[in-house]
Parts: C-alpha cells; sequence; structure tokens
C-alpha cells in the first residue's frame, strides 16, 4: 500500500497522544497460574524415574517408524485421492438432472455416512474371508467378464484404502455439493449463454470458483484422515501408530512411543497446515478485493431500489 | 436464410413458473438489424421473455423463433421434439447476452473472460482467441485491462467487457437484460456509448431498458410491456412521445 505523501511530509504534524495505558491486571494473574500449572506438569514428568526420555530420542528416528511414517503419509494420500475423485462425482451426480444419479448418490452418501469408519475398514478386511474365492464382474447370473481373487486382492492396506477411502468419498461429496451450491447462478447462466454446455460450465466455470470453498474443509478432512489412517493398526497395517505399538508391546516404553507416535503426527498435520495456506492462495485469485472493489452503486439491493 | 425471416418472431408465447403466469401471450417480430428496446415496470415479464429467446427458459405455450428456426425444439412431421442439451448449447452460442449484474467470470482476467468461451466452445486455438479479445477490448476501450480480475474494475468496465464476451462469439442476435441498471450513473454513459456503436454497425439488438433517452435515440422498435402483455409497440416516435395506452402515459411520466 502506498502511504499518503502529503500527511508524512506535512511539517506542522500534530504531537501524538502520549497517555498511561489500562492495565490488565487480569492478563498477568492468568499467565502465572498456567505457567504454575504447566510448570508442575512438566515437572512430575521430568522427576517420574519410570521416564526413559532417551527411548523417545532413540525411537524418533528409527528406520521401522520411518517406515511406518511413510506408510502413514501414502495410505492418506491414497484414501484422499479416492474421497476427493468419488467425493466430487458423488456430487455432481446429486446435483444431476438424471434422478437414477441423482438418488444413487443420495443413498451412497446415507449409507457410508451412516456407519463408523472402524466398521467399514473391518467390513473390507474381513469381506476377503467371506467370499474366500474369486468374485467378479459380469451379467447376473450369468457368465463373468472380470474376476478377482479377492483374498489375493484385499490385502490390509487395500482393505484400509477402501474404508477410509469410500468413508471419506460421503463427506467430500457433501463438500464439494456445499461449493458447487455457492457458486452463483449468473455464473451458469452466462456460461450458458455462450453456448457452454453443462458438462463445460461445470469444469470451466462452477467447480474452479467452488475451489474457494471446497479447499478449506478439505484441508480439515486431509488432516482428520492423517489421524484416521491410525484405525487401520486394528487390521496390522504397520503405519505410524502399529509399528508403535509393535515396539511398546515388547519393551513396556508405552508412553514414550506413544509420544514418538505423537511428535510425527504433529509434525505431518503441521506440514499440511503449509500445503493448504498456499492451495487457499492460488484458488482465491480474482477475490480478493470483492469487498474493496464493490461500490455501492453496484450492489444489487441498491440497483433494485 | 433469406432478408425477409425476422430475426425473432414470437406468436402467444406463454411462461408460468407454477402458478405464476409471467408471460400471457407475448406476440412481437425483431427484423434483421433491428434494434428494438423492452420497457416496462419490474415484474412485467420482460427478462424472462429475453430469457426464452435464447432458451435459459423453456416456453409452456405459443410458438418463438430466432432465424427462422424454433428455439428448443425440431419439428418433424408436425411434431415437436424436444432439442439436446449440445444442439441448445449450439444454438446459444449464436445469440450474444449480457446482464444485469454483469456475471463476468471472476477466476479469470478480462482476456480470459473473452476468451474462454471461443476457445471452448468454437474450438479457437488460444492465439486467435487472444487476437480477436483484444481487438474486442480495444472496441469497447479496455485495451489497457487485458490482464485485470473483474474485481479491480468498474462496475461499467465490467459491463463493457461482459459485452466484449458476448461479442467474441460473432452473435447474431444480441440480448441485453437491464445492461446499465446496476451502473453508477457516471458510467452508463460509456456502456451505451459501446451499445450504439454496435447498433450502427448493424447488430440486431433486443434490449431491456429503463434508458429511455437511449431508446429514442437508437431504437427501431420500442415495446411496453405490463403484466406479462405486449401494451403498445411502435416507432419510439409513437410509443414515447405519444403514448395511445393510459398504462404507458403513467409509466413513462414516472420514468422520465
Amino acid at each position: 500500500m502506498a502511504s499518503n505523501p502529503e500527511a508524512t511530509a506535512a511539517p506542522g504534524r500534530p504531537d501524538e497522544i502520549r497517555a498511561v495505558p489500562v492495565r490488565h491486571p487480569g492478563r498477568w494473574i492468568a499467565a502465572a497460574i498456567i505457567i504454575l500449572v504447566a510448570a508442575s506438569v512438566i515437572h512430575a514428568l521430568i522427576i517420574n524415574p519410570n521416564a526413559h526420555w532417551y527411548v523417545v530420542g532413540e525411537y524418533m528416528f528409527n528406520s521401522e517408524i520411518l517406515a511406518g511414517v511413510v506408510l502413514t503419509v501414502e495410505l492418506t494420500i491414497a484414501s484422499m485421492a479416492v474421497g476427493i475423485a468419488l467425493g466430487v462425482v458423488l456430487a455432481v451426480m446429486r446435483s444431476s438432472a438424471n434422478p437414477v444419479l441423482a438418488s444413487t448418490s443420495w443413498i451412497y452418501v446415507w449409507l457410508f455416512r451412516g456407519l463408523p469408519v472402524l466398521v467399514q475398514i473391518l467390513f473390507w478386511y474381513f469381506i476377503a474371508d467371506f467370499f474366500s474365492k474369486r468374485v467378479g464382474i459380469g451379467v447376473p447370473f450369468g457368465p463373468a467378464l472380470f474376476h478377482v481373487e479377492v483374498n489375493r486382492a484385499v490385502t490390509p492396506i487395500t482393505a484400509a484404502i477402501l474404508g477410509l477411502g469410500l468413508n471419506e468419498a460421503a463427506y467430500m461429496a457433501e463438500i464439494v455439493r456445499a461449493g458447487l451450491i455457492s457458486v452463483d447462478e449468473g455464473q451458469t447462466m452466462a456460461a450458458q449463454s455462450l453456448g457452454m454446455t453443462r458438462g463445460q460450465t461445470l469444469r470451466k466455470i462452477t467447480l474452479p470458483q467452488a475451489m474457494r470453498v471446497i479447499i478449506p474443509p478439505t484441508g480439515n478432512e486431509t488432516i482428520g484422515m492423517l489421524k484416521y489412517t491410525s484405525l487401520a493398526s486394528v487390521i496390522a497395517v504397520r503405519e505410524l501408530l502399529h509399528t508403535a505399538e509393535n515396539f511398546y508391546s515388547k519393551n513396556f516404553e508405552t508412553i514414550q512411543l506413544l509420544i514418538v507416535a505423537s511428535l510425527w503426527y504433529l509434525i505431518l498435520t503441521s506440514i499440511l497446515y503449509v500445503g493448504q495456506y498456499f492451495l487457499e492462495r492460488r484458488f482465491g485469485r480474482g477475490t480478493t478485493r470483492v469487498n474493496l472493489g464493490q461500490k455501492p452503486g453496484q450492489t444489487p439491493a441498491v440497483a433494485a431500489a | 436464410m433469406s432478408a425477409a425471416v425476422p430475426m425473432v418472431s414470437a406468436e402467444g408465447v406463454h411462461k408460468r413458473f407454477g402458478r405464476n403466469e409471467v408471460l400471457k401471450g407475448i406476440t412481437l417480430t425483431v427484423a434483421r438489424g433491428e434494434v428494438m428496446c423492452l420497457l416496462g415496470p419490474s415484474g412485467s415479464g420482460k427478462s424472462t421473455f429475453l430469457r426464452c429467446i435464447n432458451h435459459l427458459e423453456k416456453i409452456n405455450a405459443g410458438r418463438l423463433s430466432v432465424d427462422g428456426e424454433l428455439v428448443g425444439y425440431r419439428e418433424q412431421n408436425g411434431v415437436l421434439h424436444e432439442m439436446r442439451e449440445r444442439d441448445v448449447a449450439r444454438k446459444r452460442a449464436e445469440i450474444g447476452m449480457v446482464f444485469q449484474h454483469f456475471n463476468l467470470f471472476p477466476h479469470m482476467t478480462a482476456l480470459g473472460n473473452v476468451t474462454c468461451a471461443p476457445m471452448l466452445v468454437q474450438g479457437l486455438s488460444a492465439e486467435v482467441a487472444r487476437e480477436r479479445g483484444r481487438v474486442l477490448l480495444d472496441e469497447v476501450g479496455l485495451s489497457d485491462k487485458c490482464d485485470a480480475y473483474p474485481v479491480s474494475l468498474s462496475g461499467g468496465q465490467q459491463q463493457r467487457v461482459a459485452i466484449a464476451r458476448a461479442l467474441a462469439m460473432k452473435p447474431k442476435l444480441m440480448l441485453f437484460d437491464e445492461p446499465t441498471s446496476a451502473l453508477d450513473p457516471e458510467l452508463v454513459g460509456d456502456v451505451l456509448a459501446v451499445m450504439r456503436d454496435l447498433a450502427r454497425g448493424g447488430m440486431t439488438m433486443i434490449v431491456v431498458t429503463h434508458e429511455i433517452g437511449f431508446a429514442r435515440e437508437v431504437a427501431d422498435q420500442v415495446v411496453f410491456m405490463d403484466d406479462g402483455v405486449v401494451v403498445e409497440a411502435g416507432a419510439p416516435h409513437d410509443v414515447l412521445l405519444n403514448p395511445r395506452h393510459e398504462r404507458t402515459r403513467s409509466f413513462l411520466s414516472k420514468v422520465l
């Protein structure tokens, strides 16, 4: 922002007011109490004879823990990819003129949002045993066009990705739908009047503008997903938490290993914060001056009066 | 198409929203190269009629054709068939539309707004579309605003970009839906000047407006609508200066 040259260069500038500021004793009291509580908690942790803090340092960069971190990141990316891709499809289906697609989408969201993720993960994991043979896609009661050995296809990792991703899709569908609804109807009308089809309007006009609304909750979902991947430990996926569990079940340094896992989760979520900031900036183009750029005469309310 | 075929022809056009009948039998013709101004109080159905012309709204009864072809339907052996979406879109591409609130795409620059549809719909290369876009932005007096996003433009500038965007499709008919109603008074003149140039260049235009001065100067035909019907239509001199109907007279006395 360019400052007003006249204001800074003016020689007869008035003296700035020097007044005694209002005292805030409440802030000092609050700070004292909180420091006291924090200090006593830290003190209790340090003097605890069971606290082998060197264990945290030892395991922080242990190769198996690092492999767990990598798998946690991979699970997060894969599940979010499934969730976002399917979520967009479901959101578009929901707003489709085709009643079959619209109600299918509604039922999907109802079903997958209604079941706990842990239950879904267990379902996908044990479904392999349930079928125990091959499952194929083909004419019902007729010849199969395509089939897979379920046991081979559904490993614990794919069960985790399916469970987490398909559940996420239900939530992403609602987020994307909210984003699409947030775009002004006039945009669709303008695009259609230029001869764009519904698909073109969606891809080039509505969805890019919806991104601004879609990204913050999606960042939130990604951070949530990073933590939900720890549920995969129940089906023995060797992600971060499961690796930590494996160690403390042998050496009984439970809290220390949980702290190792927690520190890694915090590091990863912090990285996601940064990524979200840049994404929001990228998709905020053309909206940064919305309030400044709108003059009173341009607002619909004034125009209609 | 022969010159005798009118650009727009409406016969008894009806439009209902639920039980609310907005258009109650509109009959009018717009000849090729003609400028028609639609006047009338708000709620009289002017904007709805405009949206019917490029099938943004489906009509419930009557016949509406543009350049001799029915809007949104195909007639085969006396039976009407609904057109497929792709075919409707192709027809719309030949009709430009300018909106009261501009409806520019906020995530694209001025040039991006103008080049988007020609590339997407007409399949122009980016180079050709940009060249065409620059010429058009220059014609509306905004050659220095190619890279500006809509938010950083004034209302008058935004509306001129919107006109350039519609013209980029090389339309045979331009529809204006209260193009200056949302503008500060001092910005109205620039937009009207662009529209005046367009009319002089021979563009067929239908303009829903409250700018009586513009109608008197530019229009070949003025239509006064009220409550979903055409009350009075004719040359601007007749309708604006010697209205035959009491309703027209009272409206004009309030607007002027």
